[in-house]
């Protein structure tokens, strides 16, 4: 073995340590507890910013009271509170407009993607219609025009303009997907004998869902946030719930913050089954 | 069989196919050669409409193929295809592939259509991979799939459009091996090909094709011993120099 010079081990050691140094850290700033430490961090300033301004404007905090909003203890055991109300109308809404403009949406989509022409220029027509239409607009469309005719309610007409608005966006998604699958499934599915929608059915939508999966979540994000517009129309949802309470209290930013977790909480819980669910496709394809 | 007369297709203004006549009878093997962008591909597409020809008339087994073919799945479903890039479904098992076809357009009992499909795996050599998916299969592998793919329809007639094109050399006698086996039990075949041992092995007829029109119909003796036109002389001189 050829020795090493003695100023040389030196020379190596000294550099061995700044790697290791640097690596350190790079180690420190990547763990989990770091980025936890930031986090915090950023949120208290966050906080902290909030708590000057509402002292400087003399606020008048009273958390103690909120609680009694989502849960209250009477004499006879627990009462539902009027916020838990509003997020199981605000669910209820979700869930049905949002089932809703899956629907509408898949038809428009392969009325799109359709050789007859007809089809087509319908569903353009209907798609740049509403996508050009602001939500607002769009539901006092429904709620004071379609509404009277029909003789809507305001739930009704607050599912309806959901789904119709999403539809759209959820149709794009639908096309998008359909066409990511490679011609040559066409062909093959066609040459088999495979009818057009048994070409749907067994081969492109099931393709396509790997494909729909993800911008689909963000799609019913969506929706549970544009929900809140229907408050307008004062269907008992949780934006309106907020409001009314608001306005009996003069408690905003209880209130305000209060809604606002809730609403995320109930995102983030979707977003999480999703993940799981795409999960579980991977594994398919 | 098969009778084409006067065949012409246009992909907007590139004529893909001129003035096509072709007959092939029943147990006939065609071999079609050519260029690439020749129209050969074209041409057996427009046989199942894959493809449609604009003008000239396209016969299959009796019934002409064509804007008026009241039920275009009934002609498809006798006759099997084979693509370049196999075109297996991914998101099905090997033995689903199989019997999808079987199962919906034939309207077969599960359990028949997977007898059935087992049969056809046996015959392309690979009974042991039913229940994998496309992509743990080799190349070679996959393309015996889309053959026995084919085969479950019971088919009267086998398109082969380039089927050892996008493979690795060492899988493309596999393939062939299955092809030339399929050719020994009187199917009706055309394809479309630049493997030209396979061809003289159990071609009965050689098709050479060049700008969307058939130079040469010969067959394979005279097709590779004389070639009457210069163009597949030269065609085949490339092909055949290694």
């Amino acid at each position: 073995m050829p020795k090493t010079h003695p100023s040389l081990i030196k020379f190596q050691s000294s550099q061995h340590r700044t790697a290791d140094a640097g690596r350190w850290v790079r180690l420190m700033l990547d763990s989990r507890l770091m980025s936890i430490l930031l986090y915090v961090l950023i949120m208290g300033l966050i906080i902290r910013v909030l708590m000057t301004g509402a002292q400087a404007i003399g606020y008048n905090w009273q958390w103690y009271r909120v609680s009694d909003y989502i849960l209250e203890m009477t004499d006879d055991g627990f009462q539902v509170g009027e916020l838990l109300l509003g997020l199981v109308t605000t669910i209820d809404l979700t869930f049905r407009s949002f089932a809703l403009a899956v629907a509408i949406g898949l038809v428009i989509a392969l009325l799109q993607l359709s050789s007859l022409m007809i089809g087509s220029r319908i569903a353009i027509g209907f798609i740049e219609f509403v996508r050009n239409l602001p939500l607002l607009v769009l539901l006092y469309l429904i709620y004071y025009v379609v509404g009277p005719i029909f003789d809507l309610g305001r739930f009704t007409a607050s599912v309806l303009c959901l789904a119709v608005y999403h539809s759209v966006l959820v149709a794009e998604i639908f096309r998008a997907a359909i066409q990511a699958v490679p011609l040559g499934q066409w062909e093959a599915a066609r040459a088999v004998g495979l009818s057009t929608p048994q070409c749907y059915r067994y081969i492109l939508i099931p393709q396509s869902v790997k494909f729909i999966l993800p911008p689909l979540t963000g799609e019913a994000v969506h929706l549970i946030k544009s929900s809140a517009i229907v408050s307008v129309i004062a269907v008992a949802e949780l934006t309106t719930m907020g409001r009314n309470i608001i306005s009996d209290t003069y408690m905003s930013f209880e209130i305000w913050f209060t809604v606002a977790a809730i609403y995320l909480i109930f995102t983030l819980i979707l977003s999480i089954f999703v993940t799981f669910l795409e999960k579980k496709f991977e594994v398919i394809n | 069989m098969i009778e084409i007369r006067g065949l012409g297709m246009y992909f907007g203004k590139f004529q893909a196919l001129s003035n096509v006549s072709l007959s092939v009878e029943a147990g006939e093997k065609v071999v079609i050669c050519g260029p690439s962008g020749s129209g050969k591909s074209t041409l057996i597409r427009c046989i199942n409409r894959l493809e449609e020809h604009s003008s000239g008339q396209l016969f299959v087994d009796g019934v002409e193929i064509g804007e008026e073919t009241r039920n275009i799945r009934n002609v498809r479903m006798e006759i099997g295809m084979v693509f370049q890039q196999f075109n297996l479904f991914p998101h099905l098992t090997v033995l689903d592939n199989l019997t999808v076809g079987p199962v919906r357009v034939r309207k077969m009992s599960r359990r028949d259509a997977e007898r059935r499909a087992r049969k056809y795996l046996q015959r392309v050599h690979i009974p042991e991979q039913a229940d994998k998916y496309p992509s743990q299969l080799s190349g070679g592998q996959q393309q015996r799939v889309a053959i026995a793919r084919s085969l479950c329809m019971e088919p009267k007639i086998m398109l082969f459009d380039e089927p050892t094109s996008a493979l690795d050399p060492e899988m493309i006698n596999e393939v062939l091996d299955v092809m030339v086996e399929l050719a020994s039990t009187g199917m009706t075949m055309i394809c479309v090909t630049h493997e030209m041992g396979f061809a003289r092995k159990v071609a009965d007829k050689m098709v050479f094709m060049e700008e969307g029109e058939i130079i040469e119909t010969a067959p394979p003796e005279e097709f590779f011993n004389h070639p009457r036109s210069k163009r597949c002389q030269m065609f085949l001189d490339k092909v055949l120099e290694h």
